[in-house]
């Protein structure tokens, strides 16, 4: 029975791959490595530690970047959602900045930190914040009314209605915008680490064709960029499904 | 809602059960909405005067205002004209001495039974409040669910926590707005006797809103009857029969009768 939840995947996976490499031999003066070439290319990365190297760099600064972002939009916005006057102030420089790609932010990271981690990781905070932010306020906003009015009833100022209404009331919403925001820092990482840093996968992408056109690391970079992107995405999925954060998720509404 | 110079509007305050001080009374509380650049009168000239552990219900059409006015008793709301007085003072805000019980919808779902029951209680020590909430899971009988989670539970169980949330804390007045409302018929029936079981243990003067005159009948010492939008007092009864009370004696009969000829009159309205 089980075997059948991979299977179905496994063998769509095997025709793409079959298919790519039949273009690749059909084509072959097109530049693009097959996947045998690739896996090769995989292999290859190893001995050197390199690899290891570099997705450590990634995760580290991804770490960075995300959970800053989380620390501060989290408070920030229960405050902000909650205050209706606060948010109304708020609001005008939020839509301004959102439609800004994180990316457009890289000559002024690089101004303010020099090429390193430190500008790296600002790039994945800006990239995160305004979506985690953007999310808390809304997802507060639509906390139903009887929970407010249950907690004020029984004697809640202000920051304990925060702590002990909202931010739970918010928790379901707030993981899957933690999910999406993660996402979105393994995205700005790559890209950053393209230009900012010198390690790291997107550095590796960049290096590999600077340094004689190896096509075969760079698809090799790309498959490991998008397993170690699906690892996170699926502990973030198991978070989701541990039981103190789940009441949302098992509420049939 | 048109011709409401016909209603039999009560102005002068309805006094409560003789021999009672008076909880709470309202003095011509007015209440209206703004609604699409208009007003929209949701109450009218309510005066009223509970007696301290009296159970009262609010019993009206749809629409008709019993939630806002529970509400604005609770203190949730601000009547827009007029004024609520609890103990001789005005209502300005909530206050954890007056619960108000949602239909089951105001159990946090992220808390255990024993977390939402116990949840009014932070400031106890631990041992104290672990005292309170065993004595309340008993009383309303969810022994065994204490780390259950609300979506684990029935609507019945979910409406008995949050009445055990509110007693826990000792209110001196409940506001319950249809807490049965979303029950089935058994269930209601054994909800309303545990009520009153509780009600006659511990006195708390009850405000009770619902739109089924036999739930009224059988719960009361009065029953207000509202009227149509705007709300107004159309009539006070008073249900003298002693709990237990038998509803299929010739005075229930003629009790609800005579109010459910005044909800039609109402409806006529
Ligand atoms: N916050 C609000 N803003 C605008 N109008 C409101 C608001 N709350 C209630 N109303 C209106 O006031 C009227 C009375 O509402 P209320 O909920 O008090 O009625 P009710 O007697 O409790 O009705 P039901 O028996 O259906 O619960 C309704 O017409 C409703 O649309
Ligand atoms: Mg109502």
């Amino acid at each position: 029975m089980k075997s059948h939840t991979w299977l179905k995947p496994a063998i769509f996976i095997l025709v793409l791959l079959g298919v790519w490499q039949l273009v690749v031999f059909l084509h072959p003066q097109q530049l693009l490595p097959g996947p045998w070439k690739t896996a090769l290319g995989i292999v290859d990365l190893f001995p050197r530690g390199l690899i290891v190297k570099y997705i450590v760099a990634s995760v580290f600064r991804v770490t960075w970047g995300f959970s800053l972002a989380v620390l501060v939009a989290v408070p920030l916005g229960l405050v902000v959602g909650w205050y209706r006057r606060a948010e109304m102030a708020l609001n005008p420089i939020l839509q301004i900045l959102r439609p800004i790609s994180p990316l457009a932010w890289i000559p002024i990271a690089i101004l303010w930190f020099g090429v390193g981690d430190l500008a790296a990781i600002f790039l994945i905070f800006v990239g995160c914040f305004l979506p985690m932010l953007l999310t808390v306020i809304n997802a507060v906003q639509s906390v139903p009314a009887v929970y407010i009015n249950a907690g004020r009833n029984f004697g809640l100022g202000p920051v304990p209605l925060m702590r002990k209404i909202l931010f739970p009331a918010i928790i379901p919403r707030l993981m899957t915008g933690l999910r999406i925001t993660l996402g979105i820092a393994w995205l700005v990482v790559v890209a950053a680490e393209m230009i900012a840093v010198n390690s790291g996968l997107g550095f590796l992408i960049v290096d590999a064709r600077n340094a004689g056109n190896r096509y075969d690391l760079v698809v090799a970079g790309m498959v490991i960029i998008g397993v170690v992107g699906l690892l996170l995405d699926n502990w973030v999925r198991s978070l989701e499904r541990s039981h103190a954060l789940c009441w949302g998720f098992e509420e049939k509404q | 809602m048109s011709s409401s110079a016909s209603a039999r509007a009560v102005t002068a305050a309805e006094p409560p059960m003789p021999g009672l001080p008076i909880k709470l009374r309202t003095e011509n509380v007015g209440m209206a909405f703004l609604r699409d650049d208009k007003t929209l009168p949701v109450l009218e000239n309510i005066n009223l005067e509970v007696g301290n552990g009296e159970f009262v219900c609010l019993l009206g059409p749809s629409g008709c205002g019993k939630s806002t006015l529970l509400s604005a008793m609770a203190g949730f709301l601000r009547p827009t004209s007029g004024a609520i007085l609890i103990d001789g003072e005005i209502v300005r805000g909530a206050d954890p001495r007056r619960i108000f019980v949602f239909q089951e919808r105001g159990v946090f779902p992220w808390l255990t039974v024993e977390g939402n029951i116990g949840f009014g209680l932070r400031k106890l020590p631990a041992k104290e409040r672990a005292e309170r909430v065993g004595h309340y899971i008993q009383m309303v009988g969810l022994e065994g669910f204490e780390k259950s989670y609300p979506h684990e539970l029935s609507g019945g169980m979910k409406q008995r926590v949050e009445v055990a949330r509110a007693l826990a804390v000792n209110p001196d007045v409940m506001f319950l707005d249809e807490p049965f409302g979303a029950l089935d018929s058994i269930t209601r029936m054994v909800m309303r006797i545990e009520l009153l079981r509780i009600w006659q243990a511990e006195r708390k003067t009850i405000l009770f809103v619902t739109h089924d005159i036999d739930e009224a009948v059988q719960l009361a010492d009065r029953v207000v009857v509202m009227s149509a939008r705007p709300g107004r007092i159309q009539q006070i009864v008073s249900i003298d029969i002693p709990h237990p009370r038998d509803i299929s004696s010739p005075r229930y009969l003629e009790l609800r009768d005579g109010i459910l000829s005044q909800i039609g009159l109402a409806h006529r309205l």
